[in-house]
């Protein structure tokens, strides 16, 4: 499989600090992939090891092909920080300028590539005012352009819609879809789930620096949320219960799995009654992404 | 070598219109003006109390004290300049951030280090041609006198400012800003006393106070640099009055050139390295 990036156990202390523990994952070129966890996960330091900008402690991982601090490979991927800080004494136009000559783009292509991308992030207007004079979501509009400038076989996101009005997000949204049409590997990093559950083909949810759990959009779609509110439940119940879901945990006095399969639902049903047990609710939902992000991170997680 | 000229473009781009270059433009061309009256009303005074031939000898050596002494001043301001200009360069855009734009592009961490440096010695280049030609044009013009072996007097200044700019962008790699400014004065207040201890010592024939110097100027070579611009561009006659900025009471060696290259190539390889091993 010809992946954009493969990780294999990449390690990242920072004296006692451990910021990432055990990255191992894969992201399909053309994919857009989604990276979830809350606060301190080890989200930021893992991209900033993609790009080279931090030096793992141990592991390996190869972006494109190419070995971690590659520099020629560095002309075929798109980076948006997250805390973007830009040249702001240039104009919206010589900052596009300045990095499209950074990637070595010929005069007659970065004329037509930074007129494109103005027109895409609806920054024309403000294409000659300095950077100091923007407002937070054009710095974040203006970054995106600068990250696509090279055409770019994958782009790293980190948060890019924090700061953006509906109008923006829709701007960001338009513009992965695009990317994707065109095969464009994207690694998504955002606190916005439902912008997640929107635009990505797979997300991983990482803790504490490890990816805990990896699913495609596709079959977290398929999966239904049971909850059961029953008599008496026990260690034992929740074990046997395993025979028909996955991810089974009690929650707030509930009882709560996930199948694949909404027959299983009567199933449950009429083995629960021949067990003996008093079964007060049976609900069906699928689960939203925040909602799973919830269950594999524990309640105490906060989408950070 | 095409990253290493994008960025010193940025970099000379960045100085013009954060209006600093304007800033110093005015300062320098006040200071110009400044020097160039003092010269002019000092050269009326003296046509006109000493006429005879035999003061002739003692004009060109007060005209020669004085373009020496806006050589001096010149050297200061390139000294504050090579200092003050690279010091946020790199600390600042780490803390900012702004730095990351610049790495994941595709150029080498060193022609980012490279870049920037040879933006700012352009910079200075510039402005010493500026200031110090600027002196030695007006001292031209009112006194019709020039002093010796200027080429080799301005590119002795221009080698101490290389020196401390090589310092502060290397510092910047991995120290605050206020503490790199810290550092970079530190340094060259260090070269600046240990010169005048060696000076005032060696008037007393002190050979620790003569040590005291030559380990300062080993330390950092940024004073004997200018000690050794300043022998090159005075007569034989002036160089013998001692205690005057430019008349050191021991000339620093020719080796301190080299030594002074050798500084300025052992820090920006420590400063290469130094910003290649770093996280960011």
């Amino acid at each position: 499989m010809n992946y954009a990036i493969e990780t294999f156990s990449l390690r990242k202390e920072f004296g006692a600090k451990v910021a990432v523990a055990d990255l191992t994952l894969n992201v399909q070129r053309g994919e857009v992939f989604g990276f979830l966890g809350p606060n301190g996960a080890g989200k930021t330091t893992s991209v900033k090891m993609l790009l080279g900008l931090v030096a793992p402690t141990s592991g390996d991982a190869r972006v494109l092909n190419a070995p971690l601090g590659n520099v020629p490979v560095r002309a075929k991927i798109g980076f948006l920080p997250e805390h973007f800080r830009f040249q702001d004494w240039l104009n919206g136009r010589e900052f596009l300028d300045l990095h499209a000559r950074l990637y070595g783009m010929s005069s007659a292509k970065r004329q037509t590539s930074i007129g494109a991308l103005l027109k895409r992030v609806d920054l024309q207007d403000a294409a000659n005012r300095k950077l100091k004079e923007y407002s937070k979501g054009m710095l974040q509009r203006i970054g995106l352009a600068a990250a696509l400038l090279n055409e770019p076989h994958l782009v790293f996101l980190d948060e890019p819609t924090s700061g953006l009005d509906p109008l923006g997000r829709l701007i960001v949204r338009d513009v992965i879809q695009e990317l994707r049409a065109q095969g464009t590997a994207v690694f998504l990093n955002s606190h916005l789930l439902s912008e997640v559950e929107i635009t990505c083909d797979r997300v991983a949810f990482v803790k504490n620096g490890r990816v805990v759990r990896e699913t495609s959009m596709r079959e977290t779609s398929n999966v239904t949320d049971v909850e059961l509110i029953v008599k008496n439940s026990t260690p034992r119940l929740l074990r046997e219960l395993e025979q028909f879901g996955k991810n089974v945990r009690q929650l707030n006095g509930s009882i709560h799995l996930e199948t694949e399969n909404e027959t299983h639902i009567p199933e449950i049903n009429r083995w629960l009654v021949a067990q003996g047990v008093d079964v007060y609710k049976i609900g069906a939902a699928k689960p939203s992404l925040e909602e799973m992000f919830l269950a594999v991170m524990g309640e105490d997680a906060r989408a950070g | 070598m095409r990253g290493i000229f994008t960025i010193s473009q940025l970099t000379i781009h960045e100085a013009l219109r954060k209006r600093v270059l304007l800033a110093a433009l005015l300062l320098g061309l006040a200071f110009l003006i400044l020097f160039a009256l003092g010269i002019y009303f000092m050269n009326r005074e003296l046509i006109e109390t000493s006429r005879g031939p035999e003061t002739q000898a003692q004009r060109a050596l007060v005209y020669i004290f004085l373009t020496m002494a806006g050589l001096y001043a010149v050297n200061f301001l390139m000294v504050m300049m090579a200092a003050l200009l690279p010091v946020d360069t790199l600390s600042g855009e780490i803390r900012s951030g702004a730095i990351q734009s610049l790495v994941t592009k595709p150029l080498r961490r060193a022609e980012i280090v490279l870049g920037k440096w040879l933006g700012f010695w352009v910079i200075l280049a510039g402005y010493l041609l500026l200031m110090g030609g600027g002196v030695l044009l007006i001292a031209r013009l009112v006194s019709n006198i020039t002093p010796p072996n200027i080429a080799v007097g301005l590119g002795l200044m221009l080698l101490e400012a290389t020196l401390l700019l090589t310092i502060s962008i290397a510092g910047g790699t991995r120290l605050s800003t206020l503490a790199n400014g810290v550092l970079v004065f530190g340094l060259f207040g260090l070269a600046f006393l240990g010169g005048w201890i060696e000076q005032i010592g060696s008037l007393f024939q002190n050979e620790t106070a003569h040590y005291i110097g030559i380990i300062a100027s080993l330390l950092v070579p940024s004073e004997s640099l200018w000690q050794l611009a300043a022998y090159n561009m005075q007569p034989s006659l002036m160089r013998d009055m001692t205690l005057t900025p430019f008349s050191p009471a021991s000339v620093p060696s020719n080796m301190m050139i080299v030594w002074a290259l050798g500084y300025i190539l052992i820090v920006l390889l420590i400063g290469l390295w130094s910003f290649r091993t770093r996280d960011l």
